[in-house]
């Protein structure tokens, strides 16, 4: 009689995780596999037949795709601006607004608000910002004497990708801060307390108290902001279509690029796979380090 | 009691989970279109109410947009055999021979051809050849038909007449060789204003202009012997080729930033007069008459570079619509598309969306701005008209060096010299 209760129950217990194992096979781990698989072949995409080819598509995407590993290296450059300025901003906004300045709410609601648009409507947005004939900056630069620096700052091989950089900034700063702020806000204030009584200035306190506990966010933020930038595409196809020349794709437009310019679902699959390990190996070394650090 | 009924619950939801996704059952008489037309929409619709009413057979058109979006809908539905009756493909000659290869377009020849190409015989011969395949194709399709142009576009310059005329240069006969060209666009720049300006970043638009000069310099022959691989791209007329765009970058014609904007920024950079020569499709009269419907503009075809061969016209590939070889409703299909593609229904299209008809009958009706555009349609050229293709890798790195040349980082040899290395490795793999 027991038993038989104790295999209802385990019966039961199955077919409540029953339809979230379905869902996780059907639409997480079944694409996977279906990406390894593909990434073995050669397949427009739409014909029934394959074409076998081993590891031809990575060794091609390995040692002889310049230009992929030049968009990699160009979401790095990206990344690596995120990494300190924009989460150098939002951690200086966090820290204000976690001073409780006045309108401290408001500007919360304000710096949130560029994450939640669209990157295409941001894109677009930017690039009249950044026209060079009739954009905003541009005209800022000559009405404070500085016209001699305009430029059309997204078709210049010089300062497209920075530019492309500094939207992805201000668009991204956002996350980071909001994180940052419920990180400053988690850390009790009796630790500050007891250490301006001890005499220790705001330095001190912000060196000594505030960074340390703040480490575990400091990597959280930066795991998002490493996987969140190193996946950039939609501004880059708003703004600069990977142009020009080469100076701005990155490694999702690359991908889409083969995958639907030219029809190689199979190098395509296998672009996704070397950019996926590249993510993985960053991410764990962040965790490694992180880990590391805490200790 | 509650436990028996939680697991009753959890079976109900699995159940629905397991079988809700099951093929949608639908109305059997119903023809059904695929499309991504946005601004035709509405016009396909009013034609599917007119012709319930005269036959009684449901046409329901099913927008999906944008067009990255519906393009992988159909590859999508092509995988799993769910296409509609009728749908668009949208991409290069290569995606349809793909789709055709792997049984989901009907060949239309015998339509077409039947009661003495009645059918066939209404449309202008390029709306017929970008849907056909030849013998001898290198897609091995099997000849014949398969698609219905419903309209056709054509890629020109468009200039602003006011600017030409406040530039000294005669709004009423605008530059018609490569020589007079270069001078309007100095005589635009010595008045302030800018010159051409593309969506130069959707790199495709530089593929159709480097194309019509390929065909006026090179001619044909050795154009498609370089296709072929017979010619290597390094060859002098080549390197003549890339350098007008050096030519036209060195004497400051393009607009400031153009050869990153998509095209919407150039169409409203031209529609707000901020430059003065615009290289668009015919699309764009309906795009100008909603951004400015003021401006003054005329279109003039792509001035002459070598007057001993002819100026071809990028054109020809507009929207085509493919019957589903496994449709049921075949016959009924056939008889709606051929009354789609008449001529008091392609009149009303053109009324409403302002696209070129396909039907040679009807651009009679075509009138203003759009009649210039379609008054060199027997001199269109496009890849999807010919049975000769470039590998896309070597388009992307023609069109990104193009970029390069204009901007002063590279020049026409080693553009062509990395084209070259490409397109070897390219024939070395296939």
């Amino acid at each position: 009689m027991k038993k038989s209760i104790k295999y209802k129950d385990i019966f039961s217990s199955y077919l409540f995780v029953l339809p979230a194992i379905i869902l996780f096979l059907v639409f997480s781990l079944y694409p996977i596999f279906k990406v390894v698989e593909l990434s073995f072949f050669e397949w427009d995409g739409i014909s029934k037949f394959t074409k076998f080819v081993g590891f031809k598509n990575f060794i091609d995407v390995l040692f002889s795709n310049k230009i992929w590993w030049k968009s990699v290296l160009n979401a790095f450059y990206i990344t690596l601006i995120a990494l300190t300025i924009q989460n150098g901003v939002a951690l200086f906004l966090a820290f204000c607004c976690d001073k409780d300045i006045r309108g401290a709410k408001a500007y919360r609601v304000i710096f949130y608000l560029p994450p939640v648009l669209s990157g295409i409507v941001v894109g677009l947005i930017w690039n009249w910002i950044y026209d060079g004939s009739y954009g905003f900056l541009n005209h800022m630069l000559t009405v404070l004497g500085l016209g001699q620096y305009s430029r059309a700052w997204l078709a210049d091989p010089k300062t497209a990708l920075m530019a492309v950089a500094l939207i992805h900034i201000w668009k991204g700063f956002g996350w980071g801060f909001i994180i940052l702020l419920a990180g400053l806000q988690g850390i009790s204030r009796d630790y500050y307390e007891s250490a301006k009584i001890d005499g220790a200035s705001s330095f001190q306190i912000f060196k000594n108290i505030t960074i340390p506990l703040m480490i575990p966010i400091f990597f959280l933020v930066s795991i998002l902001t490493i996987l969140g930038t190193m996946q950039i595409y939609d501004l880059i196809i708003s703004t600069t279509q990977g142009g020009p020349g080469y100076h701005t794709e990155v490694p999702i437009t690359r991908i889409l690029t083969t995958m639907t310019g030219t029809s190689r679902f199979g190098y395509a699959c296998a672009m996704s796979l070397v950019f996926g390990a590249i993510l993985l190996i960053l991410s764990i070394f962040q965790l490694k380090v992180s880990k590391k650090i805490e200790r | 009691m509650k436990k028996n009924f939680f697991n009753i619950f959890v079976l109900f939801c699995f159940l629905c989970i397991c079988f809700g996704c099951n093929e949608n059952k639908t109305n059997t008489n119903k023809i059904v279109i695929w499309h991504w037309m946005t601004d035709r929409d509405d016009a396909f619709i009013e034609l599917a109410n007119k012709y319930k009413n005269l036959t009684g057979v449901d046409v329901s058109f099913e927008l999906y947009a944008p067009s990255e979006a519906y393009s992988s809908k159909v590859k999508a539905a092509a995988q799993t055999n769910t296409l509609p009756d009728v749908f668009s493909i949208l991409g290069a000659k290569r995606d349809l021979a793909s789709f055709i290869n792997a049984g989901h377009v009907a060949n239309l020849t015998s339509y077409m051809e039947e009661n003495n190409n009645e059918w066939k015989d209404q449309f202008i011969p390029t709306s017929i050849e970008i849907n056909e395949f030849k013998e001898g194709n290198p897609f091995d399709v099997e000849p014949g038909i398969y698609g219905v142009s419903i309209d056709f576009s054509s890629i020109q310059f468009l200039y602003n007449k006011t600017m030409f005329r406040n530039a000294g240069l005669d709004p009423e006969n605008p530059p018609r060789t490569w020589n007079e060209f270069i001078d309007a666009n100095k005589k635009l720049r010595a008045k302030g204003y800018q010159g051409i300006v593309g969506g130069f970043g959707e790199i495709w638009f530089l593929d159709c202009l480097t194309t019509i000069y390929a065909y006026n310099i090179l001619g044909e022959e050795k154009f498609i012997s370089t296709v072929k691989g017979e010619t290597p791209y390094t060859d002098p007329d080549w390197v003549k080729v890339l350098s007008l765009f050096e030519e036209l970058s060195k004497n400051n014609c393009f607009a400031t930033g153009t050869i990153s904007m998509i095209n919407k920024t150039s169409e409203q950079t031209f529609a707000n007069e901020k430059a003065a020569i615009n290289y668009n499709g015919s699309w764009a009269v309906n795009v100008y008459s909603g951004m400015n419907p003021t401006l003054e503009y005329g279109v003039m075809a792509p001035p002459v570079y070598n007057s001993k061969r002819p100026m071809y016209v990028w054109g020809g590939n507009g929207s085509s619509f493919m019957v589903n070889e496994k449709s049921k409703h075949k016959e009924e299909v056939i008889k709606f598309l051929k009354w789609f593609t008449a001529v008091e229904q392609q009149n009303f299209l053109t009324d409403v969306t302002k696209n070129i008809p396909s039907n040679k009958n009807s651009l009679e009706y075509v009138d203003g701005v759009l009649k210039d555009f379609a008054k060199t349609s027997d001199n269109f050229i496009t890849s999807w008209k010919y049975n000769i293709f470039e590998y896309p890798s070597v388009l992307e790195v023609l069109d990104k060096g193009i970029q390069s040349i204009i901007i002063g980082e590279k020049t026409p040899i080693s553009v062509l010299q990395e084209v070259e290395q490409v397109k070897q490795k390219e024939m070395e793999n296939f």
